[in-house]
């Protein structure tokens, strides 16, 4: 590094300017990173906050997979999952968005989109582990807010009214708050349309059991995913794992594809400006390598050089990217801007931003090893 | 002898054929002994440092450096070789920009693994022994074609070579300083006790050597050495 270390005092200005690009980029990659997570969250926090580990949707799939606007599930289903083997609970959960407004529906309240998760009281899904029967709610922070509504307050969702019993955790599903109620309530608020299952005989609303999908909890034996797709065979459900399920969340999937698309360009670019900047920079100093060699440097010890000179810049560059994210983060967190700053979001990417630099870097000074020393002994250099 | 070259012969390709830049070429140079190269441009001086300098393997003949045979050694071992046993003045200075004097000499401490800091007296004393005690701190564009070349021959000399080559040192410069430079590395071979082969193409200096070799068309004629 004797002379990588001098270059790089000696070109500031080609250096300061390649290490403002990975500044920046990093910069940018932090905030969509941050962005994105922050995005899911109030995506699917509603969802991979339930103790479940497997979510069964109603019907057999179908193109495009299951998704929580189109499934019903009835009571049969569930009860037929709470019999399985295996499966340790089996709990209906319904799941509707809709709006909903402040006060008892006549008074002009405060109207919000929210939505509405129906659980069963006691059945342990809700916020509330006890459970809330009839007509009460538990609030979301993020839907007691938008309502302006504390506990003790009426709530009117799709024309019910209910009591705010308590507001309680930052649930949030497709980008609206969630308003927990009971099972029963819910039935009420949002029908379910789904089709109905031909061997459940009670059929639609009046079972007390139709919901949209079922929360399981599975032991996590070896073959679970066996008997699962068994069961769904005879149940008429399909089940995936919690994880997958986020997909079955219409909006989750097309903004989280398209916003990891615009992180996966930028990595890229990332990688080819540094690959770029490198392979200039490499070549230029192709003579001082040949003069490196002929007074007998190794390859080994040039390329080291030229790697960790790279290295230096990229890690340099790339940690004041990240702390200009952080800092940004930092600073919108708690306004409106859906921000997660966690050592994931910000760290992962940083780390991924080095790796594809230095792989971009080794491949542009992968060219000091054909640099023939002979060429420092002509007259022309 | 500290270096011997035994019947070497070196081809280019050329066109169709192969162009034959040294023809069974035999030297041998003992240390502090100062042989001077002289020849037309392109009867293959340089072609012959650079088989010397391990630079390019020739098609046939030896080469021995401080009695080590460099047929068939791997290339790290070649470029160990010619850090530790062969200094090579360029023709150019061949500086490198970002480096101050001292660090050009202190650069070959650091690529045969030693610590740069420490080999900084001796680099300063080299520097001092070519004139340049006072400039040790000046980049290349701070230093005259002369100073440079100066510095070019310390680096040479900072890990005691075996054997010193020198490629037309006095290209760049105007006769007085060309002088200057050869008998400088005249003491120098002296001093050092390096079997050091010059390179020139002016006549004028050649009455710092022990003795001058002639090539042609890639043939070599050596006088028997006197005295
Ligand atoms: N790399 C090379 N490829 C092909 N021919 C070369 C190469 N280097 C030198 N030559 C040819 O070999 C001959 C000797 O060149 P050189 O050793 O450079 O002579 P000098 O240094 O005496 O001018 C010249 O004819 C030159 O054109
Ligand atoms: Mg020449």
């Amino acid at each position: 590094m004797f002379v990588a270390w001098r270059d790089l005092r000696f070109a500031k200005g080609r250096f300061a300017l390649i290490g403002a690009v990975i500044v920046l980029i990093t910069l940018l990659v932090g905030m969509l990173s941050g962005l994105t997570a922050g995005l899911a969250r109030e995506n699917v926090s509603a969802v991979t906050g339930l103790p479940a580990d497997m979510i069964a949707f109603s019907g057999s799939g179908g193109d495009g997979g299951p998704s929580f606007s189109d499934s019903a599930v009835t009571e049969r289903q569930w009860r037929r999952w709470a019999q399985e083997p295996g499966v340790e609970s089996a709990e209906p959960l319904g799941v509707a968005t809709t709006k909903a407004e402040a006060g008892d529906g006549n008074a002009d309240g405060a109207i919000a989109a929210v939505s509405v998760f129906g659980v069963r009281p006691g059945g342990g899904l809700g916020p509330v582990p006890d459970g809330f029967g009839g007509d009460s709610a538990v609030l979301s922070e993020g839907a007691a807010e938008d309502l302006g509504a504390a506990e003790g307050d009426t709530v009117t969702v799709a024309g019910r009214e209910l009591t705010v019993t308590e507001v309680r955790g930052d649930a949030s599903f497709s980008h609206t708050p969630v308003v927990w109620t009971s099972l029963e309530a819910w039935q009420g608020i949002a029908p379910p349309s789904g089709p109905a299952d031909p061997s459940d005989g009670s059929g639609g609303a009046d079972g007390g059991g139709t919901a949209t999908v079922i929360a399981l909890t599975t032991d996590g034996g070896p073959d679970t995913d066996a008997a699962a797709a068994d069961t769904d065979e005879r149940a008429g459900t399909t089940t995936v794992t919690k994880a997958d399920s986020l997909a079955a969340i219409g909006s989750y999937t097309s903004e989280n594809g398209s916003l990891q698309l615009m992180r996966g360009f930028l990595f890229a670019i990332s990688a080819l400006v540094i690959g770029a900047f490198f392979t200039v920079w490499t070549i230029q100093r192709g003579p001082d390598v040949a003069v490196l060699k002929a007074l007998g440097a190794s390859t080994g010890t040039l390329l080291r050089d030229a790697l960790g000179q790279a290295l230096v810049l990229l890690v340099g560059g790339t940690a004041a990217g990240t702390a200009a994210a952080a800092a940004l983060g930092a600073a919108v967190s708690g306004s409106d801007v859906p921000f997660v700053l966690t050592p994931g979001t910000v760290l992962a990417p940083a780390a991924v931003m080095v790796a594809l630099g230095a792989l971009g870097a080794a491949m542009s000074v992968r060219r000091i090893t054909s640099v023939d020393p002979l060429t420092a002994l002509g007259s022309a250099r | 002898m500290r270096l011997e070259l035994n019947d070497v012969t070196l081809t280019y390709p050329d066109g169709d054929g192969r162009l034959t830049a040294l023809d069974r070429v035999s030297l041998a140079v003992p240390g502090g002994g100062l042989t001077a190269v002289v020849g037309p441009s392109g009867s293959g001086k340089s072609s012959l440092l650079a088989v010397a300098a391990t630079l390019i393997r020739p098609d046939s003949g030896t080469v021995a450096v401080d009695g080590v045979r460099v047929e068939g050694l791997a290339p790290g071992r070649l470029a160990e070789l010619r850090r530790r046993r062969i200094g090579i003045v360029f023709q150019q200075p061949n500086l490198l920009a970002s480096l101050t004097a001292a660090e050009q000499l202190q650069v070959m401490a650091q690529i045969d693994g030693r610590s740069p800091r420490k080999a900084r007296p001796r680099a300063l004393e080299l520097l001092e022994a070519v004139g340049l005690a006072d400039l040790a701190d000046r980049r290349p564009h701070q230093l005259s074609g002369g100073q440079r070349q100066r510095v070019n021959i310390a680096r040479a000399l900072m890990n005691d070579p075996a054997v010193l080559l020198v490629d037309e040192p006095t290209s760049a410069l105007d006769h007085e300083r060309g002088s200057a430079v050869i008998d400088l590395i005249a003491r120098l071979t002296r001093e050092q006790g390096t079997a050091t082969v010059l390179v020139t193409h002016d006549r004028a200096h050649l009455g710092a050597a022990d003795r001058v070799a002639e090539v042609f068309d890639g043939r070599l004629r050596v006088p028997e050495p006197t005295g």
